[in-house]
């Protein structure tokens, strides 16, 4: 079981920003897939160019696996100052 | 010292704090971001961190900036949460033996704030939210110390 969450717009298009799903999928790939199947905007959005995640709170470098991760984030392009 | 604030802060106030005891320091730069007003009643924008993600990523970058300028010390205020048009959103301060190093170190944090940092920006205006993205401008701006 993970937490998963979505930052900025994605959980606007979501409609939620914070999600228990288990069982979490294997990769970060399969977790995409599954939460943009019942959500197109969604899963165009998690697609979409820029979005990063992060697994336990740190930056993931491409498909990464997600066995033993407790928390997700999707995170679409940063902009602070 | 990197502090995000959901209340109101003094950059005043936090610039001298961070000058006092640098018997060492010939320059202290620092920059101030303000929140533009845009019209629209209510908060001008509206910015989202991850709590112990954002303040970590900055961390790293600070410490990044220390060593590429040489500081002797840097520090970022960052509010998160509802801002009203007017008040403070960052404050940037770098110290260092002499200006140059200060001024630039400077530069370069907020080029990494405007488009790297682990922060989500809302702008509201007359016709509602809007979530704004680095601009071509500011990516340009990161390059330039690629």
């Amino acid at each position: 079981m993970a937490r998963v969450l979505l930052f900025g717009r994605l959980a606007d298009v979501a409609g939620w920003r914070e999600r228990e799903i288990d069982p979490l999928p294997d990769s970060l790939c399969g977790l995409r897939d599954l939460l943009g199947r019942d959500d197109p905007l969604l899963a165009e959005a998690l697609a979409g160019r820029g979005v990063r995640a992060a697994l336990d709170k740190a930056l993931a470098a491409g498909e990464a696996s997600l066995t033993g991760v407790r928390e997700v984030a999707f995170m679409p392009p940063m902009s602070g100052g | 010292m990197i502090r995000l604030t959901r209340e109101p802060f003094d950059p005043g106030e936090a610039l001298n704090a961070f000058c006092s005891q640098r018997a060492a320091t010939g320059a202290v730069a620092s920059f101030v971001g303000l929140a533009r007003g845009t019209g629209a009643s209510g908060p001008a924008l509206e910015l989202e961190a991850y709590p112990g993600f954002t303040d970590r990523e900055i961390e790293r970058f600070v410490a990044k900036a220390v060593e590429r300028f040489d500081l002797q010390d840097a520090g970022v205020v960052h509010r998160i949460g509802p801002i009203g048009a007017g008040e403070a959103i960052v404050l940037v301060m770098t110290a260092a033996p002499h200006r140059r190093a200060a001024f630039e170190a400077c530069d370069y944090l907020m080029d990494y704030l405007k488009s790297r940092a682990p922060l989500w920006k809302r702008e509201f205006g007359p016709d509602g939210g809007r979530w704004v993205e680095p601009t071509e401008g500011d990516l340009a701006d990161l390059a330039r110390w690629a």
